[in-house]
């Protein structure tokens, strides 16, 4: 058969592309490929079920009878039709001729169908283990993996009364349960000690099974199944065990775990070891025809299980696929996040702890939280000073920052007391305390910073799709500003959308246009001199041709950050406040705060300021919690002049620099003041003013312990004591506030000065973009930062030496505008009158 | 025939960014300019919230609002997906260099579109006279 189309003059003869398997991780690849390729291949689906594209993770709620099938399509034939996707579905492939590059399969009327490739996708996904136990061939005998398994249970259940599953993992009591609410008896067997052992331990696993006998489910744990017997008319009747005992079972489910699908890769020659053997493109190591994507491709020796590290792995396919050829797989970090039966679960890492009886989790420390009664149970996991893993019972709400903590590595040592209590008690919160999303009302708030109700959650969630959290932050806002609410929105999608979701990439890119994270990036342009954003780019093989409104602006700080007086600063790509050097409002206006060195002002300056707010008809004039005077609403026109006739520094409120010092009177007037605050923080402005940094920096100097100048929120706060200067870093008054951490006591205000600028150097430079100094010290921890601030006292004045000869001669931009490479013709509109 | 208004030479408009054109009725016209030399002309305002897109960040063909970070297509105004919307767009041509806009359009195309109120003048006066 000759399926090549004829070759038409101008059209180069297209692909072909076969993929073999028809479930959610290989129809995402190439829903993804179709985004970034859409004419690339003529493509064709061969699927073993006669059924589309479906989500197999709600299969379960389609046997306890709360969805349908229909509902849980995700592609529908139409869409294989609108993408000139040819479906052979109830196909089942026999054999593939890697010679001749032919896909050969059966369908469901016995006829052979073949499909000639240029390039081929397994997708196989996985099989259900069956024991090999006596009877495991007779009718009512399933396992629990697709849409005929789910049917044929739904049908036993209409007719039968008893039902053994055997298998007490999540999928085994998923089972159970939809069984249970279709009206059956049904008892679990299960040969470990304790439900789900692989996810959670004895304790909340016996929680559970407490709650699931409390509903009427029965066990039988620690149970050696010995055959199946069967009736007359070869239908199963009971379960018998190795201690002699036995169960009725009209309907026995399988659901001791999956394999990787690999026969026929294996009967391809695939190199084949716990999955078909991919690269990080994905691609077989066998064949650079064909690619393997799914649970049947095991990536540095993983098979992943989840949805999220499948649907990261489609894209890399799809990259590829579509012939960019830059992506790159590297492997998910999981978490197990579990709806079984409206019961919350969670667990990551080691979350056994010392238990696990491994001689590396002997030093394991364990904080726990249990309120049997209550049904409640926490176990934290640390090792030194570091989360390991986590296994929460009854309330999860805070397992995503769990996770994340142990994913990130973080020091922990400084949370350590208030680690139990979860996030929400380390910050404030803006979603009022919710803990439990499905107790939430739809018009609920979730995210208190976007606005998004659970009911704008759930919609999105259904009528577009959506399966990660990514992709619910893009499409909804939910979460993806001060993040406090994740872990409910990752509830809302688990109840939504089914399964779990809490698995991340490793390494996370800067944004789409590169697979780089900040930190390559840094190096890089250390490592390799770059000067401008464009060598950047070009170096580090960017996809876009110049970046995003995301990365342009990071890049250009890495590079004046870097190559101070070298680096090209480019201010097409700052942000626009930093491009006209004051603060967009959002009637497209403009805010001007001049520099008010330490909050200390005059009379002559306080005159200017009102004659400027009479000339320019300023609308608002405020005093702004820095101690400094905002003016609000002036025309972009104005801007030059507005600066001009107040006569006063640039206050630089707009930019991500240091802003203001605040300080308190001190001990120039103060009864109470034991130091010159204000002088001291008129120093440190004078210091360290016009210095760009990753995020914001604001300063706060007070003159003694009462701390009127609130030095404990800020990035770095002094307080002066009788014997001299206390300091505290990484404090924060934003979204979260954050209590700033002690750093160390000096006698000299020359003293402050250096280690000031030091550990402001040291932020600058290592220090990720838009990363305040407070999630900068959390990343690195703040030993390391005293480390090389305290101990180090040869790279300490080496770095305030960096400093200051990095902020030598650089210009006002409201006054050297030239030198500050301002352009000057965005102030003025054209005129075509 | 369309009428052509002359603007402004294509160098008087920044690599990767834009100028304002301000006309006597209605809002500001911005003209981008992409690192290709290729201009695009959009009323100078985002369909979102209303902010200045003459001030966002060019890149590709798009620019990003400065107020939310709208992703705007240059070419036709479009918001970029998951946001819906759609920004009034201009023609424009360049000719040996020189940028035009069309005049009819530059007179009367989305004059009746305003830029939000900010400031004392949007304080409700209905109350606690």
């Amino acid at each position: 058969m000759d399926m090549r189309t004829p070759f038409t003059s101008g059209a180069r003869e297209k692909m072909k592309l076969v993929m073999v398997g028809n479930g959610m991780a290989g129809v995402r690849a190439i829903e993804e490929l179709l985004k970034l390729a859409p004419d690339l291949y003529d493509i064709t689906v061969f699927g073993a079920e006669p059924h589309p594209n479906y989500n197999r993770i709600l299969l379960s709620p389609v046997l306890a009878g709360e969805q349908t099938l229909e509902e849980i399509v995700l592609n529908d034939w139409a869409w294989y039709t609108d993408n000139n996707i040819t479906l052979h579905a109830g196909c089942k492939v026999t054999q593939v001729d890697r010679v001749k590059r032919v896909v050969i399969a059966q369908n469901a009327a016995g006829e052979t169908v073949s499909t000639p490739y240029d390039r081929l996708v397994i997708a196989t996904g996985s099989n259900p283990f069956i024991l090999p136990l006596p009877g495991k061939d007779l009718q009512g005998v399933l396992a629990y993996r697709d849409i005929a398994d789910t049917q044929a249970m739904i049908d036993a259940a209409a007719q039968f009364k008893h039902a053994v599953v055997i298998g007490g993992g999540l999928l085994g009591l998923e089972a159970a349960n939809g069984l249970m609410k279709r009206g059956m008896q049904v008892t679990v067997v299960h040969v470990g000690d304790w439900l789900m052992e692989r996810q959670l331990d004895k304790v909340a696993a016996q929680m559970l099974q407490a709650s699931l006998e409390a509903r009427g489910m029965q066990f039988r744990m620690s149970a050696q199944t010995a055959a199946l017997v069967g009736n007359d008319s070869g239908r199963v009747s009971q379960v018998e065990f190795k201690d002699g005992s036995h169960v009725p079972a009209d309907l026995v489910v399988m659901a001791v775990g999956i394999r990787p699908n690999t026969a026929l890769a294996e009967s391809m020659g695939l190199h084949v070891n716990r999955g078909i053997v991919v690269s990080d493109t994905l691609q077989t190591v066998t064949d650079p025809r064909i690619w393997a994507v799914g649970e049947c491709a095991a990536h540095r020796g993983i098979a992943y299980g989840l949805v999220a590290p499948l649907f990261e792995q489609g894209k890399v396919l799809a990259n590829h696929l579509a012939e960019f050829g830059i992506g790159r797989y590297l492997g998910s970090q999981t978490s197990t996040k579990l709806k079984v039966t409206g019961i919350d679960l969670f667990s990551a890492g080691d979350f056994m702890g010392k238990a696990s009886g491994r001689p590396e989790d002997e030093e394991c420390e364990e904080i726990v939280m249990s309120d049997p009664a209550g049904g409640v149970y926490k176990k934290l996991v640390l090792r030194g000073d570091q989360l390991v893993g986590a296994c929460l019972y009854g309330d999860t709400v805070d397992g995503s920052w769990y996770f994340k903590l142990l994913r990130d590595g973080r020091n922990v040592a400084d949370i350590r007391e208030k680690l139990m209590f979860g996030e929400s008690n380390i910050g404030d919160v803006g979603h009022q305390g919710q803990s439990k999303a499905a107790a939430m009302a739809d018009t609920d708030e979730v995210c208190g910073c976007n606005g998004v109700t659970k009911g704008a959650i759930c919609k999105a969630i259904k009528d577009k799709g959506l399966f990660t959290l990514d992709e619910v932050r893009k499409q909804t806002k939910a979460s993806a500003s001060c993040g406090s609410c994740t872990g409910l929105v990752e509830q809302i999608l688990m109840f939504t959308a089914g399964g779990d979701y809490s698995a991340t990439p490793k390494l996370k890119p800067m944004c789409g246009c590169t697979e780089h994270g900040h930190q390559v990036v840094r190096d890089t342009i250390r490592a390799q001199k770059l000067l401008t954003v464009g060598g950047v780019f070009k170096f580090m093989n960017w996809r876009t041709p110049n970046g995003c409104a995301s990365c342009r602006p990071a890049v250009n700080y890495y590079l004046i950050s870097t190559w101070p007086k070298e680096a090209q600063d480019d201010p097409q790509s700052r942000f626009i406040n930093e491009r006209s050097h004051a603060n967009i409002q959002k009637d497209g206006t403009y805010s001007v705060i001049p520099r008010m060195w330490a909050g200390e002002t005059t009379a002559a300056e306080l005159r200017r300021i009102a004659d400027v707010v009479d000339k320019y008809q300023i609308p608002t004039v405020k005093v702004t919690g820095g101690q400094r005077i905002d003016l609000l609403g002036v025309k972009k026109e104005d801007l030059v002049d507005v600066w001009k006739d107040i006569g006063m520094p640039c206050g630089h409120a707009y930019a991500k620099a240091l802003r203001t010092v605040k300080t308190c009177v001190g001990s120039e007037w103060c009864r109470m003041g034991t130091q010159d605050s204000t002088q001291m923080g008129k120093d440190l402005e004078k210091a360290m003013w016009r210095m760009y940094a990753p995020h914001k920096v604001k300063f706060a100097v007070s003159g003694c312990p009462r701390n009127c100048a609130e030095a404990g929120i800020k990035d770095v706060g002094i307080i002066g004591v009788d014997s001299g200067w206390e300091m505290y870093v990484g404090g924060n008054g934003g979204i979260k506030t954050e209590v700033a951490h002690f750093f160390t006591k000096l006698k000299t205000a020359e003293e402050v000065l250096e280690y000031t600028g030091a550990f402001m150097q040291l932020y600058r430079e290592e220090g990720w973009y838009l990363e305040r100094t407070v999630h900068y010290i959390n990343r690195v921890g703040l030993d390391y930062v005293k480390k090389k601030i305290l101990e180090d006292a040869p790279l300490r004045q080496s770095l305030w030496a960096q400093l200051q000869a990095a902020l030598d001669g650089e210009p006002d931009p409201w006054f050297e505008l030239q030198e500050a490479k301002v352009d000057t013709r965005q102030f003025v509109p054209i005129t075509t009158a | 025939m369309t009428a052509w208004k002359e603007i402004c030479r294509v160098e008087d408009i920044p690599v990767l960014g834009s100028r304002r054109v301000a006309r006597d009725q209605g809002l500001d016209v911005a003209v981008f300019r992409n690192d290709a030399d290729e201009v695009f002309a959009l009323l100078d305002r985002c369909p979102h919230k209303g902010g200045p897109l003459s001030q966002g960040i060019v890149f590709g063909t798009s620019v990003a609002c400065p107020m939310h970070n709208w992703t705007i297509g240059l070419c036709d105004g479009q918001a970029q997906a998951p946001d819906e919307g759609c920004t009034p767009h201009f023609e424009v041509k360049v000719e040996h260099g020189v940028v035009f806009l069309n005049a009819d359009e530059l007179m009367g195309h989305a004059i009746e579109l305003t830029r939000p109120i900010a400031g004392p003048v949007s304080r409700k006066t209905t109350t606690n006279p």
